[in-house]
């Protein structure tokens, strides 16, 4: 990890109407760690996340990644810079094999006309296709519909198609909701390897403690809309504002 | 793409040569037919492989079938006092005049269509699900209406297409093995297309579209091209089928919206949308239904006609390929595959 930022939000705001979703929130990624987003339901963290992957203009601040601006960027403009997400619902293609979903999830960053009408893969994709299925273990579902497959695999799925598209940048949105404990640890464990193998930073929201406490050098915690606290995962758990607000008395 | 199958494909050419010496009297069905299968294969472009279920898809034919009447007829006269002589004048076309002016006239309506699809699909891709659906609907009922108007092109009344310079079985051997040869080019081209990245593309706007631009998918550019390939292969058939009818107007033959217009998506529904031998398995299903309501059960067609598309949105929404891979999957490849037995 560095401490050179590779994403910089500075006073952001956006409101849905009259709900202010978030209001004045600046915080920084740093390039090559784990970066936590926690707060109580609502408190504006998938906003946070749209407004940085360009699903909705935000109304004031400003968002760079590696110091390009890039609020008034459009959703596939900012995939293809390296800045990736995956879903809080787990979004895959669902009447589409998982070769398929990952072929379809190569880096499209110089994708000119004629690569368009290129063969589905080359031999060196389909391996990559094949290391990464088995790398999240579906190697074996690899021919099946994905729609077909149960949720923890969906997800595994997703995640894997995240990492085809090579991102420098990944943003993890609940990654562990909906899965069962034996499968949260291999999904920690392959979400580790990513980052420190491929070098890829995550910045994560997650609700479950005990996961992001692990994975996470730096935690921001949002409430109401607003920058609670942020600091190590120490600091962060020992705050009293977010104990409060958010983990409460145990 | 799709390996030369002699078992699967070997029949369907040699139908498709035989066919207007066996069954001559049927030439003009079984080339009506093949314009059927090229409806459905361009409509599943879109509709089954994009999920972009348009309505007005006909609006291509029609352009098409004018443009090229307009390129034949210019290429011997001015088109504004053919069309105004209301089909009065007969110029005695040469073989060469006649062949050229064909010829042009069908690249042009293939071009054509798919530069109009283009443009208009800067505008119409704003719009998704069934807002898509009604606003190509409009663009085609639209087209009907404004070419009815457009006295140029002859108005409500018509144009009178170039009179065939030789014998009526000629002409319909003629335009038939060109309606064959037009199908059999727009299902290689989408066997072709599909085992393209570009196939992978549109299937993944089908099945998430927020998703595929999440992973910086070009949608709008996959769209386009789409649309653009669709519209290419049916103004084909409208430049043919203009001819073999020999008159053209605009509600009736070049956008006839509740028949071809419904007729492509019927058949791809029927045989099963989203996959390439579904569009043509519904459209040879569908003709044939079509011909035997009409001759058989003569006032009761369109009933028979609907009754069948009822069932089949209502009980059988997967259609015959659908229903297949549900039934035998491991047909259609979608197995458990173990490691060891993969390496």
């Amino acid at each position: 990890m560095t401490d050179a930022p590779v994403i910089e939000v500075t006073g952001v705001s956006k409101s849905y109407g009259g709900v202010v979703a978030n209001e004045n929130v600046s915080l920084t990624v740093p390039a090559g760690g784990i970066t936590g987003l926690i707060g109580p339901n609502g408190s504006g963290k998938t906003t946070l996340f749209n407004s940085i992957v360009g699903y909705h203009p935000i109304d004031t601040g400003s968002i760079k990644f590696k110091g390009e601006e890039i609020s008034t960027y459009r959703v596939p403009q900012i995939a293809r810079l390296g800045l990736l997400r995956t879903f809080q619902q787990t979004r895959i293609y669902s009447n589409m094999n998982c070769i398929d979903n990952m072929l379809i999830s190569i880096p499209h960053r110089k994708t000119g006309f004629r690569d368009m009408f290129t063969d589905r893969a080359d031999k060196a994709t389909l391996e990559e296709v094949d290391r990464l299925l088995d790398f999240v273990g579906l190697y074996e579902k690899r021919r099946l519909i994905s729609g077909d497959l149960s949720f923890g695999q969906q997800k595994l799925l997703e995640f894997a198609m995240a990492l085809m598209n090579k991102p420098e940048v990944l943003l993890l949105d609940e990654p562990t909701a909906g899965i069962n404990p034996t499968l949260i640890n291999g999904l920690i464990d392959r979400l580790r390897r990513a980052n420190e193998e491929l070098g890829i930073t995550l910045f994560v929201i997650e609700h479950n403690m005990r996961v992001i406490m692990n994975m996470a050098q730096t935690i921001y915690c949002l409430a109401h809309g607003q920058l609670l606290a942020h600091g190590t995962p120490d600091e962060v758990q020992n705050d009293q504002r977010v104990i409060d607000a958010y983990l409460g008395a145990h | 793409m799709e390996k030369f199958n002699p078992k699967l494909h070997l029949p369907i050419l040699v139908f498709g040569l035989a066919a207007p010496f066996v069954v001559p009297g049927l030439t003009i069905q079984v080339a009506v037919l093949w314009v059927m299968v090229l409806f459905a294969l361009t409509w599943d472009v879109m509709g089954g492989q994009m999920g972009y279920n348009s309505l007005g898809n006909i609006f291509f034919f029609g352009a098409g079938m004018y443009i090229c009447a307009i390129v034949q007829v210019a290429f011997i006269t001015d088109v504004g006092a053919y069309t105004a002589s209301n089909g009065g004048v007969k110029i005695p076309f040469t073989h060469q005049e006649y062949f050229m002016g064909l010829i042009c006239g069908i690249i042009a309506a293939a071009v054509g269509s798919a530069l109009i699809a283009a443009a208009l699909g800067w505008t119409v891709f704003g719009l998704r699900g069934p807002y898509f659906a009604i606003g190509t609907l409009g663009i085609a009922l639209a087209a009907g209406e404004l070419m009815g108007t457009w006295e140029w092109v002859g108005g409500g009344g018509g144009i009178s297409m170039p009179v065939y310079p030789g014998s009526a079985d000629g002409k319909a051997y003629l335009f038939y093995f060109l309606c064959f040869a037009a199908a059999v080019a727009t299902y290689l081209f989408c066997s072709w297309l599909y085992s393209t990245r570009f196939g992978l593309a549109i299937n993944a706007i089908r099945d998430d579209e927020q998703k595929a631009e999440a992973m910086g998918v070009h949608t709008l550019r996959y769209k386009t091209i789409a649309w653009a390939v669709s519209a290419f292969f049916l103004g084909i058939s409208g430049a043919l089928f203009g001819n073999i009818t020999g008159f053209i107007e605009p509600l009736e033959v070049a956008f006839p919206t509740v028949t071809f217009g419904i007729f492509m998506v019927a058949m791809s529904l029927l045989g099963g949308k989203g996959t390439l031998w579904g569009p043509v398995l519904g459209a040879f299903l569908f003709h044939f239904l079509k011909e035997f309501t009409w001759t058989y059960f003569l006032g009761w067609q369109w009933v028979a006609l609907g009754v069948l598309i009822i069932v089949n949105v209502v009980f059988f929404q997967q259609g015959i390929m659908g229903w297949l891979m549900e039934k035998f999957p491991e047909k259609f490849g979608i197995v458990v595959e173990k490691k060891e037995a993969a390496e």
